[in-house]
């Protein structure tokens, strides 16, 4: 038994998973943490956390406008579009 | 000798001195890809090598790479192709414009020839986890060829591509050319822009050239180098002439070695040549090889693992179905439509990844591993910060072996997660590093290549390519594994 239920980590991620492939996925999850686990070991005691490897600062530019690829050249990747948006099921349920 | 097996540097002379034409290149890898593709076995390098069509934007008579086709993995934007990342999700997604690098690639007049295959989404070690099928390897096709940038590293050895860009998380563009016997430069952090580059992890992602020698590496990262403006990552500082880094005298220079190895995972042979073989040729050389520490490294895959999965979930958040790609046609809701399309049309290592980070990630467990991953980081690279007091480069084995079989790690990801232990850290401290071929392991019936890492301060690209170029040309392992003819 790996001992880590990832059925709610895959709702969060929004991935839909057979329920074999889950359980072959728990069990490779649980060997990779057993290994993170040796960080448990490293003091850190006052140690700045590394988000990002350049000490980059804000990065500004002028507000200059311009020119943007048309709407149409984005809507062509997508797999299902009505005139210039792209479209999803209905998101908001009628409560009356 | 058909003109594919040429370098880019030595194609451009032949240019120059009106040997040969662009056409004469194009027919000759046209042929080239052809005959190494057709049957069952084949090496695969390419996504779709029937589909090729080189694209080019002009003639630049000042610039070398002008006429010289370059191989792109397909995980950077060709405006007008098919950009996949190797996955199903991404399927028939046109790309609506360039990468900086294509973009500048274009503006010299270079060739933008094919896609090539690779890990799905730069996930994995072995180029095996693409949607499209495994790339082989050209030194034996029952190996891998590496991964991520498994593909190009595969058409460069194999003569089906001039050279070709790959991209670099933990070791995806300098393990694929360890294992195929080609040089890959990972840059530093910063040197390269990444727009255009579909995001991996977005605080070690870098683009880099994979050559067939050293010098075709200076000539590719000294065109793609450089500030953008469209990527605030990118660094706004000079790119050096790293062609007039090549031929200079080494005498003198320091060089790390770690004190503490890897004992068991280290195959003796790659111990052999980067521990013995290649420290005494750059002894004879006139290069003080020096003991150095980083005594966190050995957290590197633990941190790597933690860190690259977290940003993935992240990134590949935006493959919902909605905008582009694959999409579940028959979702009811707009639940089902996120959680149907990418349970579908990710494959088992994404799907591991982006699990394993949100896990990292959520709530209860962010302190215990994403924060610690993070403090731990800070250590490899004061580590790093601290030896390169000492020393002006530090090698090691790019790999700890040379190219396994094909099927023999995918059963068991830890096992092909360890196998990235010494590229890795390189990423998490965003500084440069180099593989080029340091030996030939000719124990299984073929010649299998062996790797050569080093690694250098951030920026400092340059001594990278002087101390491998004079390692190059007084060992010749390009001319033996016939990358130059």
């Amino acid at each position: 038994m790996s001992g880590i239920d990832l059925r709610p980590i895959a709702h969060l991620a929004r991935l839909r998973f057979k329920d074999e492939e889950l359980k072959v996925f728990e069990a490779q999850v649980n060997d990779i943490l057993k290994l993170v686990n040796q960080l448990a070991e490293v003091p850190v005691e006052g140690v700045e956390p590394t988000s990002h490897p350049l000490a980059l600062k804000n990065v500004f530019r002028e507000d200059q406008p311009s020119p943007s690829l048309p709407i149409e050249e984005f809507l062509k990747a997508s797999p299902r579009t009505r005139g210039r948006f792209f479209e999803v099921p209905k998101i908001i349920e009628n409560t009356k | 000798m058909s003109l594919s097996e040429k370098t880019a540097f030595e194609l451009s002379e032949l240019y120059r001195k009106k040997e040969c034409t662009q056409e004469d290149v194009l027919k000759d890898l046209g042929i080239a890809v052809k005959a190494k593709d057709r049957d069952a076995r084949r090496i695969h390098a390419y996504i779709q090598p029937e589909s090729i069509r080189p694209r080019e934007l002009k003639k630049s008579a000042a610039s070398r790479l002008s006429g010289i086709p370059i191989a792109v993995k397909d995980n950077i934007c060709v405006e007008g192709e098919e950009i996949t990342c190797a996955s199903k999700i991404l399927k028939g997604f046109i790309s609506p414009y360039n990468a900086t690098v294509v973009q500048k690639l274009l503006n010299v007049g270079a060739v933008i020839f094919g896609r090539t295959n690779m890990d799905e989404f730069a996930f994995g070690s072995s180029c095996e986890t693409s949607v499209y099928g495994p790339t082989r390897n050209p030194r034996d096709p029952e190996r891998v060829p590496g991964g991520s940038s498994g593909g190009s590293a595969a058409s460069v050895a194999d003569h089906t591509a001039i050279a070709a860009l790959g991209s670099d998380t933990g070791g995806s563009i300098r393990q694929p050319a360890s294992f195929c016997g080609v040089v890959g430069m990972k840059p530093t952090y910063g040197r390269v822009s990444r727009y255009g580059l579909v995001a991996f992890a977005s605080s070690l992602d870098q683009i880099g050239p994979i050559t067939k020698d050293v010098r075709d590496s200076a000539l590719l990262l000294g065109v793609i180098a450089g500030h953008d403006p469209k990527d605030s990552t990118s660094a706004d500082l000079p790119v050096p002439d790293y062609l007039a880094c090549l031929g200079q005298s080494i005498k003198g220079m320091k060089v790390g070695i770690l004190a503490d190895d890897n004992k068991e995972g280290l195959n003796p042979l790659v111990r052999a040549s980067v521990k013995e073989e290649a420290q005494n040729t750059l002894r004879k050389l006139g290069v003080e090889i020096k003991e150095i520490s980083l005594p966190h490294m050995k957290y590197a895959v633990s941190v790597y693992y933690i860190v690259a999965p977290s940003e993935a979930s992240s990134n590949l958040a935006r493959f919902d179905g909605v905008r582009y790609g694959f999409r579940d046609p028959k979702a009811a809701s707009v639940l089902d439509l996120y959680e149907n399309t990418r349970g579908e049309g990710f494959g088992a290592e994404a799907k591991r990844r982006i699990i394993l980070g949100t896990y990292s990630l959520s709530s209860g467990y962010y302190d215990a591993y994403y924060l610690k991953a993070m403090k731990v980081r800070t250590k490899i690279k004061q580590d790093f910060d601290k030896a390169f007091k000492e020393v002006d480069a530090i090698m090691m084995p790019t790999s700890p072996s040379v190219a396994f079989k094909l099927g023999e790690k995918t059963q068991n990801p830890l096992e092909m997660y360890l196998s990235d232990i010494y590229t890795i850290s390189a990423n998490l401290a965003g500084i440069p590093a180099i593989s080029i071929p340091c030996g030939i392991d000719g124990t299984h019936g073929k010649s299998l290549p062996i790797g050569l890492q080093f690694l250098g301060k951030p920026f400092d690209e340059g001594t990278l390519y002087k101390l491998a170029h004079a390692f190059e040309q007084n060992t010749d392992f390009h001319r033996k594994l016939g990358n130059v003819k």
